[in-house]
């Protein structure tokens, strides 16, 4: 078979074809456009002003290390005039995030770009090491969903910066959509397509890779040399998102712009209002009680023990680690119920 | 018989059902039954094919692979999800299975399916 030429350039040998378009193209084109759609994304979004002091989550993988490399060499090329700052969360994983913060060390270097790790001993006093030793491995990823989230936060405000990134790419994204309608989660599936997401005190999250596929995300860090680190969690994946993974690419071997397709329908949902309505108050009413229980006045207060915004005298982090501490971990998830997957 | 010899490559986590190791070169006919799940040793007069990727990755998981076959193939092919490079470009472009092997080929394996 002759070498296929670029469907673009009409001159370099072709080395990808894209599941978007099916288009046939060659490397630099690759680069160009794989970058470029990132910054049309982020334009349109109008994710970012000048001056914006900007953390990259960054855990070592693929995402989120592709996501520095573009958001530093977009943040040059067309002069946004961001400070990027790399974030990283210590879940203190033995064998897992220890090895995966090495690589962001390296990124740390390799970027030029300062780096702030901050673990859950030093915030919570726990590990997950710890904490899979106490509770098991049966319910220890709601620890670390919640204690993450907040984790993140926490270090936005100690590098005193407007908004995280992630690397959150079309593939989560569409996975998130078939998750939520599976579960009839009618909340979550509105939020979920949402690129950038504000909470009431929290700061700005976004995720400018919405609509990179993963296979040209991890093309582009083959291409590229990129120094990424991939092993699976030691400790339970989440085995509802891995059925969704799996069904989501058998849908992408028989029509690649299934993923795309799907974010779209997710954005397409409209929910009637006393839906909605409904909904909201199935979610509130606990929080209702609570804060009866408390006397509390709003729905929104201060977490009385670590003075995280919480709707709850107690919030969700601290609730766990009560629980933790006395020993009740499983009674404490009940209670946090938490919100995994926005 | 005349042989061919290959430089594979895995990546992406997936080098961890290859004993971790990433990088292997081997050996296979090159010529192979055109029937699939003949070794080459009874050919006797059985048809004939060039030895091709399908062949290979059949190859793989019966001589090289250490643990957890379901995560790498399915349906007789790649598991989707796991990208496969040929001289360093998509096998999409090179007509996956069907591409037929030459002497010296490099072809590389990424699994996408882990954490990002």
């Amino acid at each position: 078979m002759p070498p296929r030429t670029c469907a673009l350039c009409d001159d370099a040998r072709a080395i990808l074809k894209r599941p978007k378009t099916g288009q046939q193209i060659c490397k630099e084109c690759f680069f160009y456009v794989f970058e470029t759609e990132v910054h049309n994304t982020i334009q349109e979004s109008q994710l970012f002003k000048r001056g914006d002091r900007v953390a990259i989550g960054a855990s070592g993988g693929k995402d989120s290390t592709v996501l520095a490399h573009v958001m530093k060499a977009l943040n040059e090329r067309y002069d946004y005039g961001l400070e990027l700052f790399l974030l990283s969360i210590d879940e203190g994983i033995t064998g897992y995030r220890d090895d995966s913060l090495e690589t962001v060390k390296r990124n740390q270097q390799q970027y030029d770009m300062p780096l702030k790790i901050l673990s859950y001993d030093e915030l919570y006093g726990w590990t997950m090491d710890a904490i899979v030793s106490q509770v098991g491995k049966k319910n220890n990823c709601t620890f670390c969903g919640v204690f993450r989230r907040q984790a993140l936060d926490r270090g936005a405000a100690i590098l005193n910066v407007d908004h995280i990134v992630t690397g959150h790419n079309a593939d989560d994204i569409a996975e998130t959509v078939l998750m939520n309608i599976m579960r009839g989660d009618i909340a979550r599936l509105g939020r979920c397509t949402s690129i950038c997401t504000q909470g009431e005190d929290t700061i700005k999250r976004s995720k400018p890779f919405k609509y990179a596929y993963e296979k040209e995300i991890v093309m582009y860090a083959y291409f590229k040399k990129l120094d990424y680190f991939s092993t699976e969690c030691i400790y339970s994946p989440d085995a509802y998102r891995g059925h969704a993974r799996v069904f989501l690419k058998d849908l992408e071997a028989a029509r690649p712009s299934a993923i795309i397709d799907i974010i779209h329908s997710g954005e397409a949902f409209e929910v009637k209002d006393d839906v909605k309505a409904t909904q909201k108050i199935q979610r509130t009413l606990p929080h209702l009680f609570a804060s009866i229980l408390s006397k509390g006045d709003s729905l929104l207060e201060i977490c009385k023990r670590c003075g995280y915004m919480s709707s709850n005298e107690l919030c969700k982090a601290c609730t766990l680690l009560e629980g933790l501490e006395r020993g009740l971990a499983n009674a404490a998830i009940v209670r946090a119920l938490s919100p995994l997957f926005v | 018989m005349t042989t061919i010899s290959l430089k594979i490559e895995f990546s992406g986590g997936l080098e961890l059902l290859f004993a971790n190791e990433r990088s292997h070169r081997i050996t296979l006919p090159a010529l192979v039954p055109a029937a699939q799940g003949q070794s080459p040793a009874d050919d006797g007069d059985a048809p004939k094919k060039p030895v091709d990727l399908e062949y290979l990755v059949c190859w793989l998981r019966d001589n090289l692979l250490k643990e957890r076959v379901e995560l790498f193939i399915e349906n007789g092919t790649v598991r989707p999800g796991i990208l496969v490079l040929v001289n360093d470009a998509d096998w999409e472009l090179e007509g996956e299975g069907e591409y037929q092997l030459k002497d010296g080929d490099e072809i590389v394996f990424i699994s996408t399916l882990h954490g990002g």
